[in-house]
């Protein structure tokens, strides 16, 4: 059993790897009411071809199956577990992401009931045909939901934008053509590759006592069998390193036109401490070239060519990484003008230490201000660990980094030819 | 200091009246950070809807000190990226301004920095000292906020849950306050000047009922003492917040009102509207909250089993309630041709509750997850500061523990006897019209 304290944060994080491989992390917070828990997988909506546990052939499995087999986890034999979670005073909830897929709770009484309730169902697998063409009425009316949503469809137009074979330009839901092909045996043979334990990280905070957390789901644990461990091998096409597509203009009912402009990054194949020093790179750039306090938002936003939507994010895991801005405008194409201008010219420019330190201050409040959220701190952990990166490092890497490190990311990830926009456009009657 | 009330138990709640403003300090060791809430109340009226929006905007864009948007977040962001934002909410027949702002906990910092003080005048800035010229609002911050708030009224349009969501409640409570959109009116937008913003301003310094909400590691002396500093108000201030007496007799239904809108869209937004004739002050209350918890408010609800697991009509069938109008809604995406279909099974389900068709079951897991949930809601900020205003809205003293036995009182027979009172008054059914968003380029 581990333990590791971050004096600097008042916090102290137990862990364990246990025989099968499951790692199990606790963060005891006092005060709180709430226990939240999450069990998730290093799988998701681009591990679409691989070599299933135990097999010799490679496969390629239909778009959405990750987050069909999410939904389908909750049916057992004996009714659906959200129904125990309840009765047990939990609120259950599960999520897919591009290469994880979480279940979870929360919960103010009965933790280890409800925790073993977590693990069980999500270890005991129950899919029938029956089940599984029921539930493609459910995603089928989910998916529609994401269709007439304008953020959505932006937000993915982008990324297709971006990728010429890379999985992460496919819907996470899939569409409704691609989940008619799901039955049951490619669910299981999904399930079996990926929710072994040794692919999982259980993550536990709250007011709990951590030693008895960790006893006990080693307990649990203890009284299943599971095959041996085996690294999981993924494959994915080669991706070049420039955009798929310059510009895509989606037409919809709607009344404010919305602009999204993309950098695709060139080598997304950081791991550790460098894809965190990576990240919280080009969030300073970004944070210094269109933060609020900026010369450039103040600009945009006085000539009415963004409003409060405006935002900005770089994300990066293993084989894809992009940053993207945009939000709602009346004007789109002046937006992506000004908005490349304004790159190109920051990039001429050196960096004030001014502003360099006011965005990493404002960086490192805004990373203290999620450590109160139980939420935040069990999902983007497990997103870290994935990545073999440590939540808690965030901070000393924000105070080691210097103005050169963003100088060098300004040149090298924000190139013209790794440029790419999506518009949201009014759709004419 | 007029008066002090203390309420210890799950939160340490400390109320201290001032001239002017009531402080509300919260000690706890939980966070990283130190939360304030400003709440500013009145009551929603369509003369002054728009520019109260307005102003909520105007105000978190400079003060006297920080003159512009820029200056000002640059001195947010030095402060260790405090965060400040202004929202609007509708609670009741009240239009509240929210001014929240959070900073980090000092201690936490590697270099230690007075950032706590310094918040606090900023904020009591950005309420007392705005950014002026000749006397009034700085024209051009008025004139870029009047763009945004724009915006963001057309951009509920764009969002078809909450078009549809507007659309019930204007229909629904058309002649009553209740139906403004908290954002205002968008024709009127352009109309207002930055004098007239200025002298509604004024009008709520002077009159509007003000709530400060400190959560933190802080001491409550420490606390009131800043605010006697920092918050200073004239001393012909005189609270009067309006409220409409009649609207507490709410309306009887004697029909249905079934409305139909078109849309390209690929799903069907069907919206529900139910009056209830019980508020937040009411003793059936409780009753209301188990009643929406059986009903639609969880994933064992009868709308999420029947509509969604028994027949797969939806991804998403809930119900909600508002505390201070007395209001429950249903919401439903689905198929547009599923219509009739859906509507009854979600006008059965009510049938079934008024019938006292609740299992054991499905009863105990409402008020345990009820339970659960104002535990989870009290674990952040913003959520405890939240249910402690109802009070202030409500005019009522609960505390925590009494609203937690109040919904563990709560019997059958006090369900069902709400779930007669429960009344449909309003569908409002955003249609599709068929074919997908087309993709060109």
């Amino acid at each position: 059993m581990g333990m590791k304290t971050f004096e600097q944060l008042d916090e102290t994080l137990h862990f364990e790897e246990l025989e099968n491989g499951l790692k199990v992390y606790v963060l005891e917070k006092k005060g709180f009411n709430k226990t939240y828990a999450t069990f998730t997988t290093h799988y998701g909506s681009v591990d679409n071809h691989f070599k299933p546990l135990g097999k010799n052939e490679e496969v390629k499995v239909p778009d959405g199956i990750a987050h069909f087999l999410e939904h389908k986890l909750f049916e057992k034999e004996h009714g659906d577990v959200f129904q125990d979670f309840s009765k047990q005073g939990a609120s259950a909830n599960a999520f897919t992401t591009f290469n994880r897929t979480a279940y979870l709770f929360s919960t103010t009484s009965d933790v280890k009931k409800n925790l073993t309730t977590l693990i069980d169902f999500v270890q005991e697998p129950y899919f029938t045909e029956k089940t599984v063409e029921k539930e493609k009425g459910i995603i089928g009316q989910e998916i529609r939901m994401y269709d007439d949503n304008p953020d959505w469809r932006v937000y993915f137009g982008l990324i297709e934008n971006m990728y010429h074979h890379h999985p992460v330009k496919i819907d996470i839901a899939g569409t409704e053509k691609s989940i008619a092909k799901i039955t049951k045996d490619t669910l299981y043979e999904c399930y079996e590759t990926f929710y072994h334990p040794s692919n999982m990280i259980l993550f536990v905070v709250g007011p709990v006592n951590a030693q008895e957390i960790l006893h006990f789901v080693k307990e649990n644990q203890s009284q299943k069998s599971f095959k041996e461990k085996a690294p999981i091998e993924r494959f994915f096409a080669d991706e070049p390193p420039a955009v798929a597509k310059t510009e895509k203009i989606i037409e919809m009912t709607v009344q404010t036109p919305k602009c999204y402009i993309g950098f695709k990054e060139a080598t997304p194949k950081r791991k550790g401490k460098e894809l965190m020093r990576h990240e919280l790179c080009v969030n300073l750039a970004l944070e210094m070239m269109f933060g609020k306090s900026s010369p450039n938002y103040e600009a945009l936003y006085e000539e009415g060519l963004i409003d409060q939507t405006f935002s900005f994010d770089y994300t990066e895991e293993n084989g894809f990484g992009f940053s993207m801005l945009g939000g709602d405008t009346q004007s789109p194409d002046e937006l992506v003008k000004r908005v490349s201008n304004m790159v190109e010219a920051f990039k001429q420019d050196n960096i004030s230490t001014d502003s360099f330190e006011r965005a990493r201050k404002k960086k490192i409040g805004a990373f203290l201000r999620s450590l109160n959220s139980p939420e935040f701190i069990a999902n983007q952990f497990t997103r870290y660990a994935f990545n073999e990166m440590d939540l808690f490092d965030v901070i000393p890497v924000f105070e080691s980094l210097q103005a050169s490190d963003v100088e060098e990311v300004l040149q090298n990830h924000f190139k013209k030819e790794a440029m790419t926009v999506c518009q949201v456009r009014k759709k004419k009657s | 200091m007029k008066g002090a009330f203390i309420q210890m138990g799950i939160v340490n709640h400390e109320k201290t009246d001032l001239h002017g403003i009531t402080v509300h300090t919260i000690e706890t060791k939980k966070y990283k950070t130190t939360s304030f809430i400003l709440q500013i109340k009145q009551s929603i009226n369509e003369k002054n809807v728009t520019k109260r929006a307005l102003l909520s905007y105007v105000l978190q864009s400079g003060t006297k000190d920080f003159p512009s948007s820029k200056e000002l977040r640059s001195a947010l962001d030095d402060l260790y990226g405090a965060t400040l934002n202004a929202d609007l909410s509708k609670k009741g027949e009240n239009q509240v301004i929210s001014i929240r702002m959070e900073v980090a906990n000092e201690k936490f910092l590697s270099k230690s920095e007075p950032v706590l003080d310094k918040a606090f005048h900023l904020l009591s800035q950005v309420l007392l000292a705005p950014a002026l010229e000749n006397g009034v609002f700085k024209e051009n911050i008025v004139k870029k906020e009047k763009r945004s708030l724009k915006q963001q009224i057309e951009s509920i349009y764009d969002d078809k849950m909450r078009y549809a969501n507007k659309r019930l409640l204007e229909e629904m409570y058309e002649s009553e306050p209740y139906h403004l959109n908290v954002y205002g009116n968008e024709n009127e937008v352009d109309a207002i000047t930055s004098k007239e913003l200025f002298d509604y301003y004024q009008e709520v310094i002077m009159k509007d009922r003000i709530d400060l909400y400190v959560i933190g590691d802080i001491s409550t002396k420490e606390m009131v003492e800043k605010v006697k500093k920092h918050f200073r108000f004239s001393e012909n201030r005189n609270e009067t917040v309006e409220t409409d007496k009649q609207n507490r007799e709410e309306k009887k239904i004697s029909e249905v009102k079934e409305i139909f809108e078109e849309q390209d869209v690929q799903q069907g937004k069907l919206h529900m509207g139910y009056r209830t004739y019980t508020t937040y002050s009411d003793e059936d209350y409780f009753a209301l909250q188990v009643f929406n918890g059986v009903y639609g408010g969880f994933s064992h609800s009868k709308l999420f089993i029947n509509v969604r697991e028994k027949e797969s009509l939806a991804y998403y069938a809930a119900s909600r309630f508002e505390s201070h109008k007395g209001a429950v809604f249903v919401m439903s995406g689905i198929e547009t041709g599923n219509y009739e279909k859906a509507v009854k099974i979600i006008k059965e389900q009510h049938e079934e509750i008024k019938n006292g068709n609740i299992t054991d079951a499905e009863f105990e897991q409402t008020k345990a997850m009820i339970n659960n949930q104002v535990l989870e809601t009290i674990d952040h900020p913003i959520g405890l500061s939240e249910v402690l205003y109802h009070n202030v809205v409500a005019g009522t003293n609960r505390t925590i523990e009494e609203w937690i036995e109040g919904i563990q009182n709560v019997t059958k027979e006090d369900v069902v006897s709400v779930a007669k009172k429960v009344t449909l008054d309003t569908i409002f059914f955003l249609k599709g019209a068929g074919t997908n968003g087309n993709e060109n380029i």
